[in-house]
C-alpha cells in the first residue's frame, strides 16, 4: 500500500492531502514531505480524510511533525480522521497530543458556521 | 545543536560486511537481548549456550512459510550470544523466530531440535494472539511469533508515583475481566482501553494502587477443557502461563490487532498515574507455558533447557509450581534474565512495583533447595532501576515452602500475608481462641514483619485465588463444577461460613447478616496496619457462585457487573468511606509497629487493647469480642475499633479520653444505612460518653477527637 501527498497552499496556511496508508514503509515520505512544510513556519493542516490505516511508526511520525511544529511555533491539526484511525490513535494516547489542535479547529469551524 | 532534531545520526555500522541469504548483514551488537531498530537495519541478539548452530528465521508478517532463514556466520559469535544485524528490513512488517541446533538428549538436559521455529525470550511484541478468544489455526508452524517493537513513547513528565508503602491501597484486578461485562458501558470493554474509561470510577473509590494480574503475552486458548455442564470452551483466563515476558498480551488491547498493545497499555499507565494510581503487575517467574515433557516447545525448551528449567538428574522438569515445569531462577543467566525483565517494564512501561507469584520458587536452587541468601532475590532489591519499586512476595509455593515472615527480604520485600487472611477469616466466622492472633494481625503482624516494619505486610482477605468476598459470606463449601475436574480443583480450606444458607437466599436476614459480614471485614481490613488490598467487585458484593479458582472461566462468573454498582451501592459506599478513613488517620498508616508505649502528648499508648470493659481484653478461648484503640502518629485524634464476632451484643466501656476529648460515632456495622457508616471528620459525638452497645457480628469504629474541625491528617 502506498501514500500520496498533495499539498495545497490557502491564504490562511498550508494543507497537505494524504491518501492511503500511513505506515513503517510510507512514513519517511510523509515526514519528507511535511517537515520543510514546518520549516515555511505557516499554519499547516493534515488532511487524513482518505486516509485507512495509520500504523504504529505511523503515529510516530505524526508525533515527530507535531514535535518539530511545536519546536517551530507552527500550529498543526489533523483533519479529517477516520472513525478507526480516530480510535485508535485516542486508545494509544497519540490523539491527546492533537487534542487541544482540534478543538481549536473545531470551534473555529463553530465560528464560520453562525 | 542542530535545528532539528529529526537529522540521522551516521554512524560507521550502518552498512554491510556480507551477506547470507540474499540478505545484507553485518555482526550485531550482543547487547542489548532481542531484536533492535539501528540504523538502517534490525540487530538480532540471543544466548545459546549449547547450540551448534543458530538461525533467524524471517516471515512476512501473517504468512505461513518464511520469507528468508539467515544463518548466524560463526564470525557473529560473541560467547555464548549470536547477533547479527539485518539491513533493509521493514521492520513493522516481520515477524521472526530462531532455530537452534544442538544436542537432542533429555537426560543432559538438551532438548534441541531445529525443526522448531523459537519465539525470542526477548521479544517485546508477539503476534498470534492478537484478539482475545479467537481460535487460533493451530497447523501453522510458529504459533507466538516475535516481533520487532518501536520503543519510543511520549511520556510529557510521567514518571512511577513513589507512594510511599504504607499509604497505599491496592486494587487487584484482571484486565479483562474489569470492563468485559456488557454492562461496563466502555468503547473497548475487556481492554487496556476500556480500564482507562474507568479511572474515574476507581479515583473515586479512593485506592491509589491498581495490581493486575499478568499481562505479560499468554494463551488464554491453551486450556483444554471445557464446562461438563454447558459444554462451553474454557479458557487461560488468569494467565499465569506467559509465553512471552517482554511483551503486553495482545488480547487485552483494543489495538492488539494492530500491535499497537504497547502503546496502549503506557497510554493507561500515563493515565493511572495522573490519577495518583500506582500500577502493580502480578508476574510469574517460577514456570512457563511450556509444561514439563509432554508440553509445548515455545522458547527456552528448545534455546536452552538445561539453563532455563531446574531438572532432575534424569533430565525431567522439577514441578515445584504444580503446573508442570519450573524456572531455574538462580542460575546466573535467568537471574539476568528476570532482572533485564523487570528493568524493561519500569524503564519502558513505568510501572511501579511487582507482586512475584509463588516467589518461594525464586529462593531456590537448581536442584530446589531453599537457598540462605538468594541471589536473585539480593538483585532484585539492589538495582539501580527497581531501587523504588514495590517488590512484593506471594511467599509459598507448590512444593511445599511457606516463607511468609521469614522470605529472604534484604529490607526491601513485602509478602502477601497469607495469615493476615486465615486469621480475620477465621474471627469473622466465629472461631474460638481467635482473638489473641487477631490482634498481632491487625496490629502489622509484627511476630512476622517487626525488622521490616508494617508495609512488609500485604494484608488481604480475598484475592483472585479464593472466595470474592461476597462468596466468604454465601458459602461454606467450594462449587467448581464450571471448572470440568469434578470439584477437585481450587482449594478447601477457605475459613468461609454462609450465615445459614448455601448460595443465594430469600431470607432477609440471613442477606442483611452477609451485608453486615462483608462491612465487618472490610472495616478490620481497613484499618489494620500494613497494606491493604482489596479484590476488585469486593466493593459491590461481587460473586463467583462460590466457585473458588475462575482461572479458566472467561465469563460473567469472573467478571466485574457494572450494575452492581448501583445495586450494591450501600457496601460500595461503606467501602468509600473505610478508605477516605485510613487516609484521614495516620495512626493506621504508621511505618513501624506499635508498641504499647505512652505518647506524653495525649497520656495514651499508641495502641491500647480494650473488652467489654476498658483496658481488660479478653484474650481467653471463648471470647470473640477484642477492640483496639490507636493514636499517636502525627495526629491528635484517637481511633478505636471494636470487633465483635459473637453472636450476642455486648455492651462496651469505652477508655476515658484525654484533653477535651470525647467519642464520635464512624462506623456500626449493626446500624441501617446511611447510618451505618459517616464521611471522615463528620463523625456523630456519642451521647453517653462513656458506653456503647455494640451489635451482634458487628464491627464499630470510633474517633475520639475535639470538636474542633481541621484536626485530621491526610496523606
Amino acid at each position: 500500500m502506498t501514500l500520496h501527498v498533495k499539498e495545497r497552499r490557502n491564504k490562511g496556511g498550508t494543507v497537505l492531502v494524504a491518501t492511503g496508508e500511513i505506515n513503517s514503509e510510507t512514513s519517511g515520505q510523509l515526514l519528507q514531505a511535511l517537515l520543510p512544510l514546518v520549516r515555511e513556519g505557516r499554519s499547516l493542516r493534515i488532511d487524513l480524510t482518505a486516509v485507512t490505516y495509520v500504523s504504529s511508526a505511523g503515529l510516530r511520525t505524526l508525533l515527530v511533525v507535531y514535535r518539530e511544529a511545536q519546536h517551530a511555533g507552527v500550529a498543526v491539526t489533523l483533519y479529517g480522521v477516520s472513525e478507526e484511525v480516530r480510535f485508535v490513535m485516542s486508545a494509544t494516547g497519540f490523539l491527546d497530543f492533537f487534542a487541544a489542535g482540534e478543538a481549536e479547529a473545531a470551534n473555529a469551524k463553530a465560528r464560520a458556521a453562525r | 545543536m542542530s535545528e532539528s532534531t529529526t537529522e540521522q545520526v551516521l554512524r560507521v555500522d550502518a552498512y554491510p560486511t556480507h551477506e547470507v541469504g540474499g540478505y545484507r548483514v553485518r555482526a550485531g551488537k550482543p547487547f542489548p537481548f532481542g531484536a533492535n531498530v539501528v540504523p538502517g537495519g534490525v540487530s538480532f541478539s540471543v544466548f545459546s549456550d549449547q547450540a551448534t548452530s543458530m538461525t533467524l528465521v524471517i516471515y512476512k508478517r501473517g504468512e505461513a512459510e518464511p520469507m528468508a532463514e539467515l544463518e548466524f556466520p560463526e564470525e557473529f559469535r560473541t560467547g555464548s550470544v549470536f547477533a547479527m544485524t539485518v539491513f533493509g528490513l521493514d521492520h513493522e512488517n516481520i515477524e521472526y523466530g530462531y532455530r537452534a541446533d544442538g544436542p537432542y538428549d533429555p537426560v543432559t538436559g538438551h532438548r534441541f531440535d531445529a525443526r522448531q521455529v523459537l519465539s525470542d525470550p526477548y521479544a517485546r511484541l508477539i503476534s498470534g494472539r492478537d484478539v482475545w478468544g479467537v481460535e487460533p489455526d493451530r497447523s501453522r508452524g510458529y504459533q507466538y511469533r516475535s516481533r520487532v517493537c518501536l520503543q519510543d513513547f511520549d511520556w510529557g513528565d510521567d514518571t512511577p508515583l513513589r507512594i510511599p508503602a504504607e499509604d497505599l491501597v491496592v486494587y487487584e484486578t484482571h484486565v479483562r475481566g474489569f470492563t468485559r461485562h456488557p454492562s461496563s458501558g466502555v468503547t473497548a470493554p475487556g481492554t487496556f482501553a476500556g480500564l482507562r474509561e474507568k479511572i474515574p470510577y476507581l479515583k473515586e473509590l479512593g485506592i491509589n494502587c491498581i495490581e493486575l494480574l499478568p499481562v505479560f503475552e499468554f494463551d488464554e486458548s491453551d486450556n483444554p477443557r471445557s464446562n461438563p455442564e454447558t459444554g462451553e470452551k474454557l479458557y487461560d483466563y488468569w494467565g499465569y502461563n506467559t509465553v512471552a515476558f517482554f511483551a503486553p498480551k495482545a488480547g487485552y488491547a483494543a489495538t492488539g490487532r494492530y500491535g499497537m498493545q504497547g502503546d496502549e497499555f503506557r497510554t493507561l499507565i500515563k493515565d493511572l498515574h495522573a490519577a495518583g494510581i500506582e500500577v502493580i503487575l502480578d508476574v510469574v517467574f517460577n514456570h512457563t507455558a511450556e509444561g514439563n515433557e509432554q508440553g509445548p516447545t515455545i522458547s527456552f525448551k528448545g534455546l536452552d533447557n538445561a539453563t532455563y528449567y531446574m531438572l532432575t538428574p534424569e533430565g525431567y522438569y522439577f514441578n515445584f509450581s504444580g503446573t508442570g515445569n519450573t524456572v531455574n531462577c538462580n542460575h546466573p543467566v535467568v537471574r539476568n534474565f528476570v532482572l533485564d525483565c523487570l528493568r524493561h517494564w519500569v524503564a519502558d512501561y513505568h510501572i511501579d512495583g511487582f507482586r512475584f507469584d509463588l516467589a518461594a520458587i525464586l529462593g531456590r536452587s537448581a536442584d530446589g533447595t531453599p537457598l540462605p541468601n538468594p541471589p536473585l532475590l539480593e538483585s532484585l532489591a539492589f538495582d539501580p532501576v527497581l531501587r523504588h519499586t514495590k517488590l512484593i512476595a506471594e511467599a509459598w509455593d507448590a512444593g511445599g515452602l511457606y516463607e511468609v515472615g521469614n522470605f529472604p527480604a534484604y529490607g526491601r520485600w513485602a509478602e502477601w500475608n497469607g495469615k493476615y487472611r486465615d486469621t480475620v477469616r477465621s474471627f469473622l466466622k466465629g472461631d474460638p481462641g481467635v482473638t489473641g492472633e487477631l490482634a498481632t494481625r491487625v496490629a502489622g503482624s509484627p511476630d512476622l514483619y517487626s525488622s521490616r516494619g508494617t508495609s512488609a505486610s500485604v494484608n488481604f482477605l480475598t484475592a483472585h485465588d479464593g472466595f470474592s468476598l461476597a462468596d466468604l459470606v454465601s458459602y461454606n463449601d467450594k462449587h467448581n463444577e464450571a471448572n470440568g475436574e469434578g470439584n477437585n480443583d481450587g482449594g478447601n480450606d477457605n475459613a468461609s461460613w454462609n450465615c445459614g444458607a448455601e448460595g443465594p437466599t430469600d431470607d432477609p436476614e440471613i442477606n442483611a447478616l452477609r451485608l453486615r459480614q462483608m462491612k465487618n471485614a472490610l472495616a478490620i481490613l481497613f484499618t489494620s496496619q500494613g497494606i491493604p488490598m482489596l479484590l476488585s467487585g469486593d466493593e459491590v458484593a461481587r460473586t463467583q457462585q462460590g466457585n473458588n479458582n475462575t482461572y479458566c472461566q472467561d465469563n460473567e462468573l469472573s467478571w466485574f457487573d457494572w450494575d452492581q454498582v448501583d445495586q450494591n451501592s450501600e457496601l460500595l459506599r461503606f467501602t468509600r468511606e473505610m478508605i477516605a478513613f485510613r487516609k484521614h488517620h495516620r495512626e493506621l498508616r504508621s511505618t513501624s509497629h506499635p508498641t504499647g508505649q505512652m505518647r506524653d502528648s495525649l497520656g495514651l499508648p499508641d495502641i491500647s487493647w480494650h473488652g467489654e470493659r476498658a483496658w481488660q481484653p479478653d484474650w481467653s478461648q471463648e471470647s470473640r469480642l477484642l477492640a483496639v484503640a490507636r493514636c499517636g502518629t502525627g495526629d491528635d485524634d484517637v481511633v478505636y475499633v471494636a470487633m465483635n464476632a459473637h453472636w450476642e451484643s455486648h455492651d462496651l466501656e469505652l477508655p476515658a479520653l484525654p484533653g477535651g476529648r470525647t467519642w464520635h460515632l464512624f462506623a456500626d456495622t449493626s446500624a441501617e444505612a446511611p447510618y451505618d457508616i459517616r464521611t471522615p471528620g463528620a463523625e456523630q459525638e456519642l451521647d453517653n460518653a462513656g458506653k456503647y452497645l455494640i451489635g451482634p457480628r458487628s464491627v464499630v469504629i470510633l474517633v475520639g477527637r475535639t470538636n474542633e474541625p481541621g484536626t485530621t491528617g491526610t496523606f
